[in-house]
């Protein structure tokens, strides 16, 4: 690849070049309003091969899961099974209108459903809500019901919400929008918790806590059972980010653990495809004091003597709706489909092979990177991508694996180890890629002692090379016009 | 059926490079109690076996024939080129995580980078985020965004009935976490725009409006931005993207944000989701908007290159300071969006728009026809574009059963479901797929219900 000199599709763009063709009106033409108008609408003129070729050629400047490994910590970019894409697009789903009268989607409620019970089984709820688009759109959901939860028992003063500093960005961020202050708890020496400042921390202003379990170290927290009691003790809620539930389906329930609350990736744990940053689905599960709060509606199962039917239901104290319609179902469809292909034995497999591969890459590159919590991890782990006295950085780690045809791991997260690369292979991987994997990352750290500056200038063979994104964000050139249109 | 690869014999070297025995000792940390439930799921499938219970399942819903349905009201059913799903199909696109590694996402940042440029032409606007996870999701961080450029000194979204109710259900969910925030103005279902002018003060940080309007209608629009204008507030427009081949932009008229669902732009019905919340604006809001931004730069060689830029608004580095805790978007579909909208062209949106505006005119003026029915009777002088309100003879449950019993159709949304006073009263919706030969059945199946 010799850099990206793709046009964009203004540049391609011929004025009277058309892609497609309508039909002629087949009824009496009504006249145009007089008002209100406009002469034309500035969209690019192209030929369907214009765009097939525009977009194919872009597609090859990407890389996804299907072009290689790609252990991007905390995403879980796990193989998307394909027969999900050819079911997600059969008519009876794909057609479907959401606000069709609800005899006439009875499988998609009855989907609906089923993938609720499930997700309740897997997750030890005693409810779950589909409607939340993504992880983040679930933690806003979970804390505001969260916030319902103490009002409705006329608790007002509960502002606080309790958050570690490993948890991901959108925890703090998600507990602004919902109203309350964000206070972060430091980690111990193991990387857990820190269980003294918890005790510290807690009193009759807490609100809840939110604790990814395993943590982004990619370790279980190993006080978690004192931590909930903690916060339950004084009168707080347990908030749980599923972002790392690819570590414990079939392992353990979240529920069992004391949660009340928490949010699936379905496009993580239940690999509907990541899309290039969504659409996700975030659903929610809560527990028997929560699930009256959930958004709505749900669905709900009745049998009488008319027979057995699904309906859509707001529950009784519901915080109300976080999206359109049922949120986004063709990734239910998808995760459906995937848990019903793995059922329990499955899903306990998946986990344990997450985690067998994630310990199999730490106990391999632990010589050649330090790892700063070096004990039996979960699906993820973390290491530090400095290589002493090169000045190499975990950046420039990350661009060299590009080189390597690798997608790097997280890196400069979480934000408590120095230089992180967060690491997480996912269970479908086999041995030699990981093997690969582990070859290019030691070929890396001995490059970088004898020749610093090939990995710090990498990538070399990627289409393009390190972009100046300094220059991105001052100049702000958004659109194709923004430059020709500056003063 | 699994997908873990791993052969016996890899798994002991695995677990032996490790230094365990067995697979177990790796949950040494989970509390004993609670390890390894016994999860009461049904047993797995093949792949062959999921395939059929699939299409069992799919099979469960009554058949939807797009050219006999009639229902709209925020997702529609329109034609969609045989290109959109071809690039969707690319497992370089679907299969990727956000582009936090441009060297190897400049594809998908050069299609969102395009996708920003198409919708900002589409709507007059200035800026468009990469996306939202739908309209009414878009609609909510927009009054979000009002309450932030306020500062804390203005309070007031005011809101018109005329928009799609549940995207002000969303709006109102999401406000319940921002202090002292409140909806006005969508209490009486019959507020038109002018009452909606009296309610602009100095507490106002918004004025939101959907035009065309949730029943199908355009807004009286002229002068309007001023009056928010003078008033302090921004000016925020929901808007149909399809209608903006045929209709002047939001921006045109002075709005200060403008979103939209975008589901009609080339991306299936599915039920409701996934969608697309588009969301632009105006480049002074620029360091407020939510939600990834791409653009354009060089790379150290002088290349021309795409990154995901303005990052410090953003959850993953300000944390609790962020302008939206968003991460996770609706990407794909703006791949879909700009595809959709690169094959249409502007010749091509403009013919959907015009189709849209003559089937349905043709299809209310006939319906209109039949004795006990009424179009539009709230506002029966303002021009429509796809959709118009049916006030029928009879109970819409009743007309809609007999669509679909006897005809195969599936007629309009009931508007009584959100408003008392429009009970009887539908919305349909007619776009370019639907066929005179579909409308003329859908008049006379009406005709049969007055009887």
């Amino acid at each position: 690849m010799t850099g990206n000199k793709i046009p964009t599709v203004y540049e391609l763009s011929v004025p009277d070049r058309h892609g497609v063709d309508l039909p002629a009106p087949d009824v009496p033409q009504t006249a145009l309003p007089t008002e209100g108008l406009r002469a034309d609408c500035d969209l690019p003129e192209l030929s369907q091969l214009d765009v097939v070729r525009h977009y194919l050629a872009l597609s090859q400047l990407n890389f996804g899961v299907d072009s290689g490994f790609y252990p991007l910590g905390s995403c879980t970019m796990k193989f998307n099974p394909k027969v999900n894409e050819q079911i997600a697009r059969l008519p009876g789903f794909a057609e479907a209108h959401p606000l069709q009268e609800s005899e006439t989607v009875q499988g998609n409620l009855a989907l609906m459903f089923e993938l609720q019970q499930w997700l309740a089984e897997i997750g030890g709820f005693a409810g779950v809500s589909l409607q939340p688009a993504a992880g983040a759109h679930g933690e806003f959901t979970g804390l505001l019901m969260t916030r319902a939860y103490h009002h409705a028992r006329g608790d007002l003063k509960r502002t606080r919400i309790l958050i570690p500093d490993s948890a991901h960005g959108t925890n703090p961020a998600s507990t602004t929008m919902a109203g309350f202050t964000a206070v972060e708890l430091p980690s111990d020496a193991r990387g857990n918790i820190d269980l003294e400042a918890v005790r510290v921390a807690c009193d009759d202003t807490v609100a809840g806590i939110m604790i990814t379990n395993p943590n982004t170290l990619g370790l279980f927290e190993e006080h978690i059972d004192a931590v909930v009691q903690l916060v339950r003790a004084c009168g707080g809620l347990v908030y749980g980010d599923g972002a790392n539930m690819n570590a414990l389906a079939g392992i353990a329930r979240p529920g069992d653990l004391g949660f009340d609350v928490m949010h699936f990736n379905l496009h993580k744990t239940f690999s509907t495809p990541h899309g290039g940053g969504g659409p996700g689905s975030g659903p929610v599960g809560a527990s028997a004091r929560l699930k009256e709060f959930l958004p709505g509606p749900v669905v709900e199962f009745t049998r009488d003597a008319q027979g057995a039917r699904y309906d859509l239901a707001m529950p009784d104290k519901s915080i109300g709706r976080v999206a359109t319609f049922s949120g986004n179902f063709g990734m239910l469809v998808r995760a459906y489909a995937y848990i019903r292909q793995h059922g329990t034995k499955g899903l306990r497999e998946n986990s344990e092979h997450a985690v067998l591969n994630a310990n199999y890459l730490r106990v391999k590159l632990r010589d050649a990177f330090t790892v700063p919590f070096d004990r039996i991890n979960m699906h993820e782990f973390v290491c530090s991508g400095a290589i002493d006295g090169t000045g190499v950085r975990a950046l420039d780690v990350s661009k060299r694996l590009l080189d390597y045809g690798f997608h790097p791991p997280t890196n400069y997260f979480p934000l408590i180890v120095p230089e992180a690369l967060m690491i997480e292979p996912t269970e479908t991987e086999a041995k030699p890629t990981l093997d690969a994997f582990v070859a290019a990352m030691q070929a890396i750290a001995k490059e970088a002692r004898e020749n610093p500056a090939l990995v710090k200038e990498a990538p070399h063979q990627t289409p393009v090379r390190r972009l100046d994104e300094v220059k991105a964000a001052r100049e702000l050139v958004l659109t194709d016009r923004a430059k020709s249109e500056a003063p | 059926m699994s997908y873990v690869p791993h052969t016996e014999r890899e798994r002991s070297e695995m677990l032996a490079a490790i230094g365990v025995a067995r697979m177990e000792e790796l949950f040494a940390a989970v509390p004993a109690g609670v390890r390894f439930p016994d999860l009461k799921l049904p047993p797995p499938v093949s792949e062959l076996d999921l395939l059929r219970e699939m299409q069992a399942l799919a099979c469960r819903n009554a058949a939807v024939e797009p050219t006999l349905s009639f229902l709209g009201a925020g997702t529609y059913h329109h034609f969609r080129p045989a290109t959109v799903d071809y690039v969707l199909s690319r497992g370089e696109f679907y299969t990727a995580y956000t582009q936090y590694q441009p060297e190897v996402s400049q594809g998908f940042l050069q299609a969102l980078f395009e996708y920003q440029s198409m919708i900002c032409r589409l709507t007059g606007m200035e800026v468009s985020n990469a996306s939202h996870y739908d309209g009414a999701t878009a609609l909510a961080e927009a009054a979000l965004l009002a309450l932030n450029v306020a500062a804390g000194k203005r309070h007031k979204i005011v809101l018109s009935p005329a928009v799609h109710p549940q995207y002000r259900a969303v709006v109102k969910t999401y406000l319940r976490g921002t202090h002292a925030a409140t909806v006005v103005g969508d209490e009486d279902g019959a507020a038109d725009i002018d009452q909606l002018k009296g309610l602009l003060d100095q507490d106002t940080a918004a004025l939101v409006i959907q035009n065309p309007n949730f029943f199908g209608q355009c807004e009286s629009v002229k002068g309007l931005a001023e009056v928010v204008h003078r008033a302090g507030a921004l000016f925020i427009v929901v808007t149909d993207p399809i209608s903006l081949g045929l209709f002047e932009p939001p921006g045109t008229y002075g709005a200060d944000v403008v979103v939209a669902d975008g589901q009609a732009l080339g991306i299936a019905p599915s039920f409701g989701g996934p969608h697309l919340g588009i969301f632009a604006a105006r480049m002074m809001q620029v360091r407020r908007l939510s939600g990834h931004l791409v653009g354009e730069t060089i790379d150290a060689d002088g290349r021309r290159g795409y990154v995901l830029t303005l990052a410090t608004r953003e959850q993953h580095i300000r944390r609790a300071k962020a302008t939206s805790n968003i991460c996770t978007n609706s990407a794909l579909c703006a791949l879909a969006a700009a595809t959709y909208l690169a094959t249409m062209g502007k010749r091509g949106l403009r013919q959907v728009a015009e189709l849209c505006f003559h089937k349905s005119h043709y299809a209310a003026a006939e319906i209109g026809k039949l004795k006990g029915f009424a179009i539009n009777p709230q506002a029966p002088a303002k021009p429509f574009f796809k959709e118009f309100v049916v006030r029928l003879p009879v109970p819409c449950a009743e007309a809609n059963a007999h669509l679909r019993e006897q005809h195969g159709i599936i007629g309009g949304y009931d508007l009584g479901r959100d408003d008392a006073n429009l009970k009887n009263h539908m919305l349909m919706a007619v776009t370019e797929v639907n066929t005179r030969a579909s409308i003329d059945r859908l008049v006379t199946a009406l005709g049969e219900v007055a009887k």
